[in-house]
């Protein structure tokens, strides 16, 4: 009730203001007052030897990492908006924006819609200086987009339909609309060994482990960084 | 792609791995980092300020040159950093544009030396931010502007080989260019002020007969004024043709709005012959005599400002539009309420929308004739609303029509002052042009000099000769020396030259190269046909033009030395007696050379010298003059 009629109030005085200005003449001046509310974010990352603990980098690398991270976001953090541009401009052909949203979700492992240095960074260690099992878990983990063990057929659709909106629409052989579904039913085939319908954790390390392909493809971007 | 995206591609890949189990055919090879290399810093040290940087921002941008291999040609080895000898302020915009990816503009700096900082650095200029993108435009077409009115300006020069067509043409376009077209120019401009006159006067009524009332001069002196009238048509008909044969594109001129103007203004004449005295359409044949008034604007082809004042309407076509466009709502609302507010009120002039306009227009362009008034309550509210809100309609779209022409006067007055400054500004430069030619010509006969002579120089003459070459300067005298090998012609300076000239037709005294003076073309040489083909025998001393340079050489003892002087010289004539001795036994000579007369100051030393020395002494004091200058 108290927050009801400090609304009211401030309300009035705004309205009384405007006719006062109005009558006498000066410009509008309130909104220099309301930009004072908007507060920059800016964000700090944990000491580099904190850092140095947590991930698997050197101090070099990481020293790289952060010079590229805090030249592109001076404030600290990266919202998911930025995240989608910066990914959108690596793949110009397609619609790349839902498989950055499920990126940022990976990586955004604290869940406040943005994603920080040592969030970045972390989700990095693993990807590139992990074990396999981590790399694995790492990419289960962006699979299951409710976060409850297990990827179940739609979740995978999702997955896969974002994968295949990055291609655009200028394939070669064209892209047909019952491509996406095809390749899950091929995924669940391969992945699912009790026909449950969903991938758990173990299955899916299992079938992966057993694939050469995937096992050698994992390694591949070691020496990114 | 945006280059500041490029630090977060290692991302991108990592990112990839989502992909690989879902994949069901092998990956490709990843690309190997050749020779990967820790980061490290770079200096950049641009004339003499240092910058530094990471060699990966540098490399952002590849296709540019600190971004590419091309800065290897600038790398120290000593210092270890990579030297630009370019400008260190324009620079930091530069380097900012690797570490942010946005290149701004700095307003200071001149827009002509940015873009070459630019072009030398790979960059280029469409890539500046927003912020600075319009300041950048701006500033360029206010350049290209201006330069492009010097252009103009040089297309005045007449160039060689024009027809009598393209003469006429000129003659039309730029009237100071000739006597011809500037009598030309004041005789239409006199006509058409005659024209316009008369019109004007045809209307004045001149006296009254006692059985009838006024008539304009027109109708009481009619042969008068016909005859004037069909002399202007004449004189206008005659340049409308000779203008229309002149013209390098006959479609173009015809599209353009004077000669639409011109058409325009002797039309009625020849259609008022054509109709004669048809009662039906002598209506019309008056109402043609209304475009006589066209004649006026004939004059804008005499009066700059007139034209401004065209062009400036039609670049603020726009604000016009506007102008009227608003000024119609307004007129339009403001007269139905007058209407209807003025409706009950008994007597009254607003008898209908239309006829309300005419009190709007006047009201809001605060005239008030007072024919129309309201006289109810509301209606005068109403009325003074009108006034007011007029005032403000009219007031807005005045000042950007104001300063558009200010623009365009302040630019024309600009390019009127440069071009007055222009003739000045090449007088001076030519001058300083001549002076690096009469240098060569100078050092030329210093050199000659010493070696003819071999005396021992004296301190202050060798100074001086160390002083003023420079190694620039030595090389380039050694170039033309070479050019005059190579064409077995000579400079010499222009006086000598006509000297030349003169003396050949006199004394068959054979010149002996096309002078180059000044740096324009090659001038025809009025002695050519006395000037032999020498070649040159390999003395240092070139034997053709001796004679010449003896002389000048001689004066120049003359001039510097007094001490000695007969001695001196009569010792040159003696070394050129040698010399010429010399070339004979040589065996090289051609006739041409035997032909030479030895020059007047080495044979009969007496007779010959009064002959030559006024000549001489003009040359003396010449080159005196040109001494000093050096």
């Amino acid at each position: 009730m108290s927050v009801c009629r400090k609304r009211c109030r401030r309300q009035l005085t705004k309205v009384g203001r405007y006719f006062y200005r109005l009558l006498t003449g000066t410009l509008a001046e309130d909104s220099i007052e309301d930009d004072f509310e908007l507060s920059t974010v800016c964000y700090r990352p944990e000491g580099l030897e904190k850092l140095l603990e947590q991930t698997k980098f050197t101090k070099k690398e990481l020293q790289i990492l952060y010079r590229g991270f805090k030249n592109e976001c001076p404030s600290g953090v990266v919202n998911e908006e930025t995240f989608k541009l910066i990914y959108s401009q690596f793949f110009p052909q397609g619609d790349s924006s839902t498989y950055a949203h499920f990126l940022f979700d990976a990586f955004d492992t604290q869940k406040n819609g943005s994603v920080s240095f040592e969030d970045f960074v972390a989700g990095l260690s693993i990807i590139l200086r992990g074990s396999i099992n981590d790399r694995l878990n790492w990419a289960f983990n962006l699979y299951d987009l409710n976060k409850d063990g297990c990827i179940t057929k739609e979740e995978m659709t999702d997955i896969m339909k974002s994968i295949y909106d990055m291609m655009g629409k200028c394939t070669y052989p064209s892209m047909k609309e019952t491509a996406p579904s095809e390749h899950v039913e091929n995924f669940f085939q391969k992945m699912d060994r009790n026909k449950d319908g969903v991938v758990t954790i173990d299955e899916f390390i299992e079938s992966c482990q057993k694939d050469e392909n995937i096992m050698q493809s994992m390694q591949l971007f070691d020496n990114v960084i | 792609m945006a280059a500041g995206v490029a630090a977060w591609l290692p991302f991108a890949r990592a990112a990839a791995i989502g992909w690989m189990p879902v994949a069901n055919c092998p990956m490709p090879v990843a690309p190997r980092d050749h020779g990967k290399r820790q980061d490290e810093l770079i200096i950049l040290n641009v004339s003499g300020r240092r910058f530094q940087t990471w060699r990966t921002t540098l490399d952002r941008y590849p296709d540019t040159l600190l971004g590419s291999s091309e800065k290897e040609f600038f790398y120290n080895e000593e210092t270890k950093e990579y030297f630009f000898d370019r400008d260190p302020d324009a620079f930091r915009s530069i380097l900012n544009f690797y570490r942010t990816g946005k290149l701004h503009y700095p307003r200071h700096e001149c827009i002509s030396a940015y873009d070459e900082e630019l072009a030398f650095f790979g960059i280029i200029p469409e890539i500046i931010g927003d912020c600075c993108y319009e300041e950048y435009k701006d500033r360029k077409r206010e350049n290209a502007e201006r330069l492009m009115d010097d252009q103009e300006e040089n297309k005045d020069n007449k160039l060689p080989n024009m027809n009598f067509r393209e003469t006429m043409w000129r003659a039309f376009e730029n009237p100071h260019t000739s006597t011809m077209a500037l009598v030309f120019y004041y005789v239409t401009g006199f006509f058409i002020a005659i024209s316009v006159i008369t019109n004007v006067v045809e209307t004045v009524p001149c006296g009254s007969t006692p059985n009838q009332k006024d008539v304009p001069c027109g109708e009481r002196y009619t042969v008068a004024f016909f005859c004037m009238d069909t002399a202007c048509v004449m004189i206008f008909t005659v340049e409308y043709l000779m203008r229309l044969f002149a013209a390098p594109s006959r479609y173009r001129f015809m599209r353009s709005v004077m000669s639409i103007i011109d058409v325009v203004a002797i039309l009625p004449y020849y259609i008022g012959l054509v109709m004669t005295n048809n009662e039906d359409v002598s209506g019309a044949f008056v109402t043609l005599r209304v475009f006589r008034v066209f004649r006026i604007f004939k004059f804008s082809r005499h009066s700059q400002g007139l034209r401004i004042l065209g062009y400036t309407l039609k670049s603020c076509a726009s604000e016009l539009g506007f102008l009227l466009f608003s000024l119609t709502m307004a007129i339009i609302i403001f007269a139905t309420v007058m209407f209807y507010a003025e409706k009950g009120s008994s007597s009254s002039k607003f008898t209908s929308i239309p006829a309300s306009f005419w009190y709007t227009i006047v009201t809001m362009t605060t005239l008030g004739y007072g024919d129309m008034v309201p006289k109810t309550i509301a209606g005068k509210i109403f009325g003074s609303i009108c006034s007011l809100s007029g005032v403000l309609v009219i007031a807005l779209p005045v000042p950007v029509i104001v300063s558009n022409f200010s623009r365009i006067y302040h630019q024309n007055q600009r390019a009127d002052k440069r071009r007055a400054q222009k003739k000045a500004r090449l007088a001076r430069i030519r001058v300083v042009k001549t002076g690096m030619s009469s240098a060569f010509l100078h050092n030329k006969r210093n050199g000659l000099f010493n070696e003819l002579l071999e005396l021992p120089c004296s301190e202050e003459v060798e100074q001086h000769l160390s002083k003023t070459a420079s190694l620039l300067e030595s090389q380039h005298h050694h170039l033309l020396h070479c050019l005059e090998k190579t064409t077995a012609h000579e400079f010499v300076d222009e006086q000598l030259y006509e000297q030349n000239c003169r003396e050949g037709a006199v004394q068959s005294y054979p010149s002996c190269s096309p002078s180059l003076s000044s740096q324009e073309g090659p001038t025809g040489t009025c002695c050519t046909h006395q000037a032999r083909k020498n070649p040159l025998p390999d003395a240092s001393v070139p034997p053709t033009c001796q004679g010449a340079l003896q002389e000048l050489s001689a004066v120049h003892i003359q001039c510097s030395d007094q001490p000695a002087l007969s001695t001196s010289r009569s010792s040159l004539n003696m070394k050129l007696d040698d010399t010429s001795r010399l070339n004979c036994k040589s065996g090289l000579i051609t006739t041409a050379i035997i032909s030479i007369p030895t020059p007047p100051a080495v044979s009969p030393e007496g007779d010959s010298q009064p002959l030559t020395s006024p000549s001489m002494q003009t040359i003396a004091s010449s080159n005196a003059v040109k001494v000093s200058t050096l």
